[in-house]
């Protein structure tokens, strides 16, 4: 029903903060657009001026192709659910479904029909006569929604609307909007910073840092691809892990053992030496093969990451030596907490874990599972 | 329920509870007990011996068209104080939700009149609107209306209203404010995206939720202007011109103190009480569950 174009929008408060400096998303007809990030990175805010309660401080956002800038809340025929639910606390379920309804004018009939058949989408026919204070959690948020519907607008705007509930409910109310937006086929952006539900909801995904941008697009390629070390430990659970490369300087023996370098193909132990003067190194100095020349951080997705006893390793593969500190069954999975390069890496194996804590292994992650990440923290290759 | 704690020594609760008792019987029901007594009574002219009339006083008080009109003006004025003050209140309370530089300042000179006594706030009136030396009275005629509450019973009443709610606009109008910060911003912008201007967010959302204060605001003003407003129209027009601005309580004072016409006075304080009481039980019954939303 519309489209939703941000050109460059900037908002600096009345205090001289500067919340969101400068973001372009062009967000297609009926698409769910999810805005994720870590708290005070400026969704509220974007979100905010899309909405028409905060005023743009540079760039145009237009809906439908036409800049909005100027126009009001009132007129931008927009529905918000907000965090706390905002229902008016003094109106009955029923009134406050009719509310926007009336304020447009809508005849009496009409705003009949549509609370009705829009409370009993949302399940809520018995609840009409109930005042919001008389609602569960979950009731009122589908209050909200169903208040959001039932006037039909051009954007739907959520800000956190989980967020208040407990787990399981959240669950299941992702799955009942991302169906309802599907049906409505209302354009909508939705912010959270709650990375699994910005997973599962979003057609794009727009993931923010600092008031900016960090990447934009589907889901699964951002997970497959993520564009800078920020995304990288932002999305996915638990986040990739991050391993800083330093480059060794002339004459300086790498640590790794001459077996390791074979191990990962990297040719002789004689060689190696010469090698690793100009090669990265993790900072335990064992050698990292494969890294692009630009690269100053090595990840890799818990996931993409397997574990090995012996000292024989596949070719292609990069073998990381690492100490197992901690093991956490969660069932269909494990989760490996390892020490290894000075930092923390987790790992994750199908099913039960076979090491135990204390255990000393090697972390073996095929070459094509790797990601790079230059000094800026951007992705290369 | 926890188990109720018990102490053994039996005299002690008794003394501990003996100073404010013995306050509230001396200062309450001592006095209140004497004027039950009092109404009950007729004084000779000379006041050397008085007889017991049981209910006489409050037949004659009740059929006194001079009380039947002191009941109409304190009708008038309360109503149209308790309306002028809180009407004010709101709309400068609602003006000050508004204003973003200088909001410290301009509540708290909101504030200041609050802490003028009743009768120098008539004073200040009295000078302002004085026939012959009121600087504002004199600007009245300069515009053409004639003002004269020294002789006029309308304009004296006007200028008791003005002065008495003046003084209470500042209580009302903390409450106001403070009821006004309580609702939260995003019920007002969810209305907004409904499609309610300001006029209609205001009338159907903000006043709505403010119900609560209102009501105990009214139930205060109401009650501020039985009693509290004694001084204001002592100072400005002492019950005058004629009977005009003689409320309830200012009848009391002039029957009893003025006039010396004790059964009487005695009778009408009765009364009042009775209205204290009923009017304390409201504001028991309604004010203290307010109405609580969310
Ligand atoms: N009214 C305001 N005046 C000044 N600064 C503000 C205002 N509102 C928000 N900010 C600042 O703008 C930045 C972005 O805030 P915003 O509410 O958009 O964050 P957010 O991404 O929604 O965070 P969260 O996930 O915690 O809700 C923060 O640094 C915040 O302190
Ligand atoms: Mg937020």
């Amino acid at each position: 029903m519309a489209t939703v174009d941000l050109k460059d929008v900037k908002k600096i408060y009345a205090g001289g903060v500067e919340a969101v400096k400068g973001v372009s998303i062009a967000i297609p007809d009926k698409a769910l657009c999810v805005l994720v990030g870590p708290s005070g990175c400026g969704k509220s805010t974007l979100l905010r001026m899309i909405a028409g309660l905060e005023s743009i401080s540079a760039g145009t956002v237009s809906i439908d192709g036409k800049v909005v800038n100027a126009i009001g809340p009132t007129e931008r025929d927009i529905a918000m659910v907000f965090q706390n639910y905002a229902l008016y606390p003094h109106m009955k379920v029923y009134d406050n479904m009719a509310y926007g309804l009336r304020n447009r004018g809508t005849p009496k009939d009409e705003i009949d029909k549509r609370v009705r058949e829009t409370a009993k989408t949302l399940e809520l026919s018995a609840l009409l006569d109930r005042r919001p204070r008389e609602l569960s959690g979950g009731q009122r948020q589908r209050v909200a929604m169903g208040r959001a519907i039932v006037r039909n607008p051009k954007v739907f705007l959520f800000d956190e609307p989980l967020s208040n509930l407990d787990a399981k409910l959240r669950g299941q109310m992702r799955v009942e909007i991302k169906n309802l937006q599907r049906a409505l086929g209302v354009t909508s952006v939705y912010v959270t910073h709650d990375q699994l539900e910005a997973m599962t909801l979003a057609d794009q995904l727009v993931v923010m840092n600092a008031g900016l941008v960090e990447q934009i697009g589907d889901p699964l390629d951002i997970y497959e691809k993520p564009a800078s070390t920020f995304v990288a430990s932002f999305i996915g659970a638990p986040p990739m892990n991050l391993l800083a490369l330093t480059r060794g300087g002339a004459g300086r023996m790498p640590a790794g053992s001459p077996e390791e370098m074979a191990a990962v193909g990297h040719g002789s132990a004689a060689g190696s030496t010469a090698l690793a003067s100009a090669a990265p190194m993790l900072t335990d100095g064992s050698v990292v093969p494969f890294a692009p020349q630009a690269a100053a951080t090595l990840g890799f997705r818990p996931e993409d990451a397997d574990v090995t006893h012996g000292a024989e390793a596949p070719g292609g593969a990069l073998a990381i030596p690492a100490a197992v500190e901690a093991v956490e069954p969660v069932g269909a999975e494990s989760f490996l907490y390892c020490a290894a390069a000075g930092t923390r890496i987790i790992v994750r194996v199908h099913g039960r874990a076979t090491a135990r804590p204390g255990d000393q292994l090697r972390v073996v992650v095929r070459a094509e599972k790797l990601h790079w990440f230059d000094q800026a923290g951007k992705r290369v290759g | 329920m926890s188990p109720r704690v018990v102490f053994p020594n039996k005299i002690l609760p008794y003394l501990l509870l003996a100073p404010q008792l013995a306050i509230t019987l001396v200062f309450f029901y001592w006095p209140a007990s004497q004027a039950l007594y009092q109404s009950m009574l007729r004084e000779d002219p000379f006041g050397l011996k008085s007889q017991f009339v049981w209910f006489d006083n409050f037949a004659r008080v009740l059929a006194d068209p001079n009380y039947l009109n002191s009941v109409r003006v304190t009708a008038v004025f309360s109503i149209a104080t308790a309306a002028v003050a809180m009407v004010t209140a709101l709309l400068l309370a609602v003006m000050a939700d508004k204003v973003i530089r200088g909001r410290g300042l301009y509540r708290t000179l909101m504030i200041w009149p609050y802490a003028v006594a009743p009768a120098i706030a008539g004073m200040l009136w009295l000078f302002l609107f004085n026939p012959s030396i009121g600087t504002l009275a004199y600007g009245l005629r300069w515009l053409g209306i004639a003002w004269n509450p020294l002789l006029d019973g309308g304009d004296a009443m006007v200028l008791v209203v003005a002065a008495a709610s003046w003084k209470q606009i500042s209580y009302n109008f903390l409450f106001f404010v403070a009821g006004l910060q309580a609702i939260p911003k995003t019920l007002i912008e969810a209305a907004a995206i409904d499609g309610a201007g300001p006029t209609k967010r205001f009338w159907t959302i903000v006043f709505p939720l403010l119900a609560p204060t209102t009501f105990f605001l009214l139930v205060v003003n109401t009650v501020y202007a039985f009693f509290d407003t004694f001084g204001i129209i002592h100072a400005v027009t002492g019950g005058g011109p004629g009977k005009a601005t003689e409320t309830l309580v200012y009848k009391v004072y002039n029957d009893g103190f003025v006039n010396l016409i004790l059964g009487d006075s005695a009778a009408q304080s009765v009364i009042l009480m009775v209205i204290v009481i009923a009017l304390t039980a409201i504001q028991f019954r309604y004010v203290e569950k307010k109405v609580h939303y969310g």
